[in-house]
């Protein structure tokens, strides 16, 4: 499948089901470190993601999903992203995610940073930052 | 003997049992889809997760992280998962026995159980054993959120040295027909022998790590357990309703058949009664002549 140079093949799973498996041309997704660039034939190279969105383009079609926490696992043939949990522009409620992100700004006031409740928290916030970003970019 | 308005009690009895039991089978079978579509989309995760520990584990050396690190072994864990409710066969049953003879082979000294689902909590409970925990399995899907509080559980134990191995039983679902109990070790985490040489070309062995191997194995290994835990839950799930569903269904062609044994009884028992009187008229007729 993948013995073409010009595409890769990327896979979004969560525990809960498999999100995204199509060949693509580039992607994008949030590092620990950064956000980092992928296109085909990129080395080895193994992870942690931090909450934020993942966009990937095939010729003039291009697409955004939002991601929690987890790892991406990047072949030269073939990008693996493993997250928590993700949500696809069309899946996202508004209101929900905007009083998600009200609780753990709350949570996160509450916690000092030594807290292990705070990361967490954080990611939450973060997850659902991300989420709204896409929403009202769709909506714009 | 029996009379006639006791036999017929007592069809209508098994026929409102058989009705229940009916009933039952058709939930566990819509359960049952719901469940095996449930473990089909897990799969790929979990799948995936297994390929990276794997090729970590057979490259990490076993001093870098806590949880690659054979100790020796003095305490046991098992983590047993039953279900919280009966009438479902032999499926709890099967899974104990399994445990029990588990608890056999590795010695009761320093072993301690984990238990998820309220059958094995209620047979444990008055037994001479440590019990680290009991929950139940709860009701609805099994969630990822229980899951990451069991393996949380898990790895806080065996981190503090409180348990040396985690093992963990639960009830692999094979088809609706068979479930079969499984025993496989989580902890330490080690590649399964005789993997190794399943490298494939994809250069896979050469990572470069971000932000670098200890971190990603410390933040990796974890979920590792969160990922099998949660497969464990949805697995014994699935097996719990096949087995509920099979049960059933045996136990409303069971009552088919009383009814159709009640019936043959209840109408020779009628026949019967109905010869006597006719010969009493005959008789008494034949008195008159």
């Amino acid at each position: 499948m993948s013995d073409n140079t010009t595409t890769f093949l990327l896979e979004i799973v969560t525990p809960q089901r498999r999100l995204l498996s199509m060949e693509v041309e580039e992607a994008t997704a949030p590092g620990q470190e950064g956000e980092f660039g992928v296109l085909p034939q990129h080395t080895p190279f193994l992870t942690v993601l931090k909450p934020g969105e993942v966009a990937f383009r095939k010729g003039a079609e291009t697409g955004v999903l939002a991601v929690g926490r987890g790892y991406a696992e990047v072949l030269p043939g073939k990008t693996t992203i493993l997250v928590d949990t993700a949500a696809r522009e069309s899946e996202i409620d508004l209101e929900a995610v905007r009083s998600e992100a009200q609780e753990a700004e709350a949570a996160l006031g509450s916690l000092s940073q030594e807290d292990a409740a705070y990361a967490p928290a954080q990611d939450r916030l973060e997850y659902a930052q991300a989420r709204l970003r896409i929403k009202e970019r769709a909506r714009a | 003997m029996p009379s006639l308005k006791d036999i017929k009690r007592r069809i209508k009895s098994v026929k409102n049992t058989r009705q229940i039991t009916k009933a039952m089978k058709m939930v566990s079978a819509a359960k049952l889809k719901k469940a095996q579509d449930e473990i089909t989309a897990a799969r790929p995760y979990a799948e995936k997760m297994l390929d990276l520990i794997n090729s970590l584990a057979s490259k990490a050396s076993p001093d870098s992280h806590p949880l690659l690190e054979k100790r020796e072994v003095k305490n046991v864990s098992l983590a047993l998962f039953t279900s919280d409710r009966g009438l479902c066969g032999s499926f709890n049953s099967q899974l104990l026995r399994t445990a029990e003879r588990f608890l056999r082979e590795r010695g009761p000294s320093g072993a301690s159980l984990y238990l998820v689902g309220k059958r094995g909590a209620e047979y444990y409970k008055r037994r001479n054993i440590t019990v680290l925990s009991a929950r139940p399995v709860g009701s609805g899907r099994p969630s990822y959120g229980a899951a990451v509080e069991i393996a949380n559980d898990l790895v806080g134990a065996y981190l503090k040295g409180e348990t040396d191995e985690v093992h963990m039983i639960f009830s692999e679902f094979k088809s609706a027909l068979t479930q079969k109990p499984l025993t496989i070790k989580l902890l330490p985490v080690a590649t399964p022998d005789g993997e190794e040489a399943k490298e494939d070309g994809d250069g896979k062995g050469e990572y470069i790590y971000e932000p670098g191997e200890e971190a990603v194995l410390a933040s990796l290994l974890p979920k590792y357990v969160e990922v099998q835990a949660f497969r464990a839950l949805l697995e014994t799930s699935a097996s719990e309703h096949g087995a509920r569903m099979t049960a059933m269904d045996s136990a409303s062609k069971n009552a088919g058949q009383m009814i159709s044994g009640l019936t043959l009884v209840y109408n020779r028992l009628r026949q019967a009664a109905i010869t006597k009187e006719l010969m009493e008229i005959i008789g008494g007729a034949e008195a008159l002549k």
